[in-house]
């Protein structure tokens, strides 16, 4: 890969204030996207800021009733948490089945949203649960948080410090994972909270987005039987060698009938 | 860059560019070729270390991640005499290779595994495996090995 600068800074002020002090710089968070990429030269920052050394980016607490996960806690740690596994075991669920071992011993749930992956799972479950993104700057909701493939709204020089989830009355994450790379080819996150229930789906567009004719019949119905005879309108859904977009829409279905189905069994 | 780290119990100190891949540090710099890298895109999983006690793909960690931290490799499994490591002994036993590239980064997972799973299931090896690529398609031993070789562990331990 081309050389770069290393930074290593101890505060995320200080992360901040290296990020908006030049030109082409990247964040280093677990490196699972950024260092194949620079690997490949598609990216190939003059300097990079690695946020490893920041002790106030990882941890998972609970602040109040929202359940708050710092931006460079690992999937492995999530996937693992005592404490998630109670409050959102959904989300516990969904982070054991990111990429693979290895790669949940490295990769973070900041990196992963700040990324935006188009099939990347953590952003299906930050749509649905209706999650707050709270970087170096300001708080922004999930659904002003993705905005296009691998786009996100955060400015240049943001960083994101947690992700807070609210607790959800029931909730649960389903994907159909491409069998050769893990990502997700369909995966779709389905949470009630009170009565309103949201419903996002991952891999099958190119970004994260919310099936709403989904929530309607779930709303109405919080059945699997609600979707029996719904189907999504694809045209906006990807095709590519994996799975052409009418397929892509029919797993989406099924996707969301298994989550439903899963979420009946248990709360959270 | 100058770092430093324990290496299969040994400190070391080395200097390395800030672009240096953990996967080419020990295999270049340090030597210890039994660290492979199959694909270099995180798929395959046979640069699988320890770093800091978790199993991960070298060819995707920066050389400057391990400073001040831990790192065990292939070389670092068994006892100073030679003995094999209880895995690498089950490896041996039940035939779990055959071609052999992919086989450090299956016994360091597979070490790792049974540090979370004591008495791994086989279902729970083969999810455990997902990151571990054998094109030799031989999963049937490598399974059976690490069946052997936790129990070999838990014995021991």
């Amino acid at each position: 890969m081309q050389s770069f600068s290393y930074h290593k800074p101890g505060t995320v002020t200080d992360a901040a204030s290296l990020l908006a002090a030049r030109d082409n710089a990247a964040l280093l968070a677990g490196g699972m996207t950024l260092l194949p990429t620079m690997k490949q030269r598609l990216a190939a920052p003059d300097d990079i800021i690695d946020l490893a050394a920041i002790r106030e980016l990882s941890g998972i607490t609970m602040e109040g009733e929202d359940l708050v996960i710092g931006a460079m806690t690992r999937h492995a740690d999530v996937a693992g948490s005592d404490l998630v596994k109670e409050v959102l075991p959904a989300l516990a669920g969904l982070a054991s089945r990111i990429g693979d071992q290895q790669v949940r011993h490295r990769g973070t749930i900041g990196g992963s949203i700040s990324n935006n992956d188009p099939a990347a799972d953590y952003p299906a479950a930050i749509l649905a649960l209706n999650a707050t993104i709270v970087t170096s700057q300001r708080a922004i909701a999930a659904d002003d948080f993705f905005v296009g493939l691998f786009e996100t709204a955060l400015r240049p020089g943001e960083i994101v410090t947690a992700i807070r989830f609210p607790r959800a009355k029931r909730a649960a994450y389903a994907k159909f994972p491409n069998p050769a790379s893990r990502y997700a080819i369909a995966g779709v996150f389905v949470a009630q909270t009170g009565g309103a229930v949201r419903v996002a789906v991952t891999g099958a567009a190119p970004f994260v987005f919310r099936a709403t004719d989904v929530e309607a019949a779930l709303s109405a119905n919080y059945a699997v039987e609600a979707l029996e005879r719904l189907s999504i309108d694809t045209q906006d859904l990807m095709s590519d060698i994996h799975a052409d977009r009418e397929y892509r829409g029919h797993l989406v279905m099924v996707m969301a009938r298994r989550a439903v189905a899963e979420s009946l069994k248990r709360s959270g | 860059m100058e770092i430093g780290f324990t290496l299969n119990g040994r400190h070391v100190e080395v200097s390395c560019k800030p672009s240096t891949l953990l996967s080419d540090l020990i295999r270049e710099q340090l030597s210890l070729t039994g660290t492979h890298v199959g694909c270099d895109t995180s798929q395959c999983g046979a640069c699988v270390v320890h770093l800091n006690g978790d199993s991960v793909k070298s060819c995707t960690v920066l050389a400057v991640a391990a400073d001040d931290g831990e790192v065990r490799t292939v070389e670092g499994l068994c006892a100073v005499d030679g003995t094999l490591h209880p895995m690498q002994q089950a490896f041996h036993e039940n035939h779990g290779l055959q071609c052999g590239f992919c086989t450090p980064g299956m016994l360091m997972s597979a070490i790792d595994l049974v540090k979370h799973i004591p008495d791994p299931t086989e279902a729970e090896i083969r999810e455990w495996l997902e990151g571990n690529i054998c094109r030799c398609t031989g999963y049937q031993n490598i399974v059976k090995s690490i069946i052997a070789g936790a129990a070999a562990m838990r014995t021991a331990s």
